[in-house]
């Protein structure tokens, strides 16, 4: 593997080792996995498809439940929210949860659960943008890098390894500070950092499909770099950005909540559960500990979702893990 | 050969360094806002401003400011913070003990938690045992240290009327009560790292023990203990100790939240007093010994790599 030393499982953060960490670097496996065919039972109906998965994954099905709700959660907010994000109740400061408010309300009489509903909306959306944002820059630098190799993979490798120096909450604070708190802020310096470590994945997956018969094949037939990169690579790879994604989106969920508490992420009235937490849920934690305790629980939840549906993916889409 | 591989990589390190250093001293100078401007109120005059600006060499170009920055921290010199006037180095040296200490413990505890448990769950592959322990490891992946810190500060207290005590004691003053107030910080601090190096060790460890000498192993009559420990984890655990080496950053990172939950007057706190002040050097000075650190960490690993596995050629 050109120029791959162990620095490479090295350099993933642990966020993203939660897919990756259980074989060697991932930049060290070639990527076998056919890029069209599907995993198993080609053409069978979805549903058919989904019950399989189901039997076969019972942790990973759970977790694709828990994202579900979140996804409906942040879709139909409104609905499903009895009170508005901002809304004060009427002599309902500080109420223990009960049947009137399923979680309790807080200092400022809001719903709680109304809160954590449209809660969901600000981490769906921040987790989405990012990885969206992040997909794209790791993709052109990991592929690029390995396609073009030579000096430009020397320049942009060295200049991810000093990004990939930081620890990612110092980084992301210090870029906080210079762009300022707010949701498209919070996505940028997310997906920055986040595209730096996949775009390494992408690379070492990348160099192991260039090794393959067909990309030669393709080259010897006088084909261009962009018919190759579009053809040849990206289809080879894609299993391994969706697993990459999806992982991600837990860990974006998490960061997200860290920043948004230390108060560098989404400012209020936007209710973020981080932001949630930090502020008057630690001023009243003694007095009111459901404020305290909800927007965790369902930050957790998240988290938890996300890992496990990224989990049992990578199982089924990369074959070479099957059965582990 | 190991020497010109250490070299080879030192080498690599460099480059590395030099860009990190120059992020680490381009970042915090295009936070908005000036630090002038806060230090003297809203209603200072231009004259006083500019004063000020030139007595702290904030009028020169930047690229001067950076050499000039540069050749001082080679000597050894991080500057002084514009809030206190005491040299950086001296600042970060008070707070470094504690968030090392923090780390260290935090760190052994991973290690205590992940090897055990990866072990028994890839030994007991698909029973009850290894199911709890990959859901557990996956839940300690998910669930955000600040939130369980809280969780930790606020249930005994409810409960038990039990509340941790306020004031932070000094090394100096009390070893055994500054170690016991770092605990349960480094337990939190730990999970994450013990749940990433437990899968870790779990993985490493299934793959070994389906290797041919493995069975030769139990085919000799060797007890489990011998063949699991032996022949499996002394061949499986070469991958962990490089991901120890890696779970540093992780870990100084989340000593940012964890110090400021606990009010622990750590060096990840002073940082974060620095970013919302807007004190350079500091930023700088701290930012840059956590970027060095991290690197010759790396590679010391790497080296240490080639050290345990004989098989290891660069």
């Amino acid at each position: 593997m050109a120029g791959e030393t162990p620095r490479s499982i090295a350099s993933l953060p642990v966020e993203t080792r939660v897919g990756t960490d259980e074989r060697l670097a991932p930049a060290a496996r070639p990527t076998l996995a056919p890029a069209r065919s599907a995993p198993a039972g080609g053409g069978r109906g979805i549903l058919t498809r989904l019950a399989r998965f189901a039997r076969r994954k019972p942790l990973g099905a759970l977790g694709g439940v828990i994202v579900l709700a979140m996804l409906v959660m942040a879709l139909f907010a409104e609905r499903i929210a009895p009170y508005g994000y901002d809304e004060t109740i009427r002599g309902a400061r500080m109420k223990a949860p009960s049947a009137a408010h399923w979680l309790g309300t807080d200092n400022l009489s809001r719903d709680m659960w109304s809160r954590v509903v449209y809660g969901a909306r600000v981490s769906i959306t921040v987790g989405f943008l990012t990885i969206g944002l992040a997909v794209v820059l790791a993709t052109a630098i990991g592929v690029s890098s390995a396609y073009f190799g030579g000096f430009w993979d020397l320049i942009v490798q060295r200049v991810v390894d000093a990004w990939l120096s930081f620890p990612y909450l110092i980084i992301i604070l210090s870029v906080m500070a210079v762009l300022g708190p707010g949701l498209g802020n919070v996505v940028i310096a997310l997906a920055v950092l986040i595209a730096a470590t996949n775009s390494r994945v992408i690379r070492g997956a990348t160099i192991a499909v260039m090794q393959q018969a067909h990309v030669e094949a393709a080259r010897a037939m006088g084909c261009g770099h962009v018919r190759i990169i579009v053809r040849h690579l990206l289809p080879n790879v894609t299993a391994t950005i969706i697993i990459l994604a999806t992982i991600g989106l837990g860990a974006v969920i998490l960061a997200e909540s860290a920043l948004s508490f230390l108060g560098f992420g989404v400012p209020p009235p936007h209710p973020s559960w981080g932001g949630m937490l930090s502020g008057s849920g630690r001023t009243y934690m003694f007095r009111a500990p459901w404020m305290a305790v909800w927007p965790g629980v369902a930050i957790s939840l998240a988290v938890f979702g996300f890992n496990m549906l990224g989990d049992a993916l990578r199982d089924v889409l990369d074959p070479r893990l099957r059965g582990s | 050969m190991l020497r010109r591989y250490v070299a080879k990589r030192l080498l690599i390190a460099i480059p590395s360094l030099l860009i990190a250093s120059i992020v680490v001293f381009t970042l915090p100078r295009l936070i908005p806002g000036d630090v002038v401007q806060l230090m003297l109120a809203e209603k200072a005059y231009a004259k006083d401003l500019a004063e000020l600006r030139a007595k702290l060499g904030l009028d020169r170009p930047i690229y001067v400011q950076y050499f000039e920055w540069a050749g001082r921290v080679v000597r050894g010199d991080l500057g002084e913070s514009l809030w206190t006037r005491r040299p950086v180095i001296e600042e970060i040296g008070q707070r470094l003990p504690v968030t090392l200490t923090l780390a260290v413990m935090a760190l052994a505890f991973a290690l205590c938690i992940a090897i055990p448990v990866g072990v028994i769950s890839a030994a007991r592959q698909d029973t009850l045992a290894d199911f709890v322990a990959r859901s557990a490891a996956i839940l300690g992946l998910s669930v955000p240290g600040f939130w369980l810190a809280t969780l930790l500060i606020v249930l005994p207290a409810i409960w038990w009327g039990w509340r941790p005590v306020g004031e932070f004691v000094e090394f100096s003053r009390d070893p055994v009560g500054f170690i016991r107030q770092l605990l349960l910080p480094a337990v939190i601090l730990g999970i994450a790292a013990s749940a990433a190096l437990m899968r870790l060790t779990r993985g490493m460890l299934l793959e070994v023990l389906r290797q041919d000498f493995v069975r030769t192993a139990w085919a000799k009559g060797l007890a489990e203990r011998g063949v699991v420990l032996k022949h499996g984890l002394r061949n499986a655990i070469i991958p962990v100790v490089t991901l120890l080496g890696t779970q540093l950053p992780q870990i100084i990172g989340g000593t940012v939240v964890i110090e400021y939950v606990f009010g622990l007057p750590g060096m990840s706190r002073f940082l974060f007093d620095a970013i919302n002040q807007r004190d350079y050097p500091v930023i700088q000075g701290v930012n840059l010994l956590v970027v060095s650190t991290v690197v010759m960490v790396n590679l010391g690993v790497d080296a240490l790599y080639a050290v345990l596995d004989p098989r290891i050629r660069y």
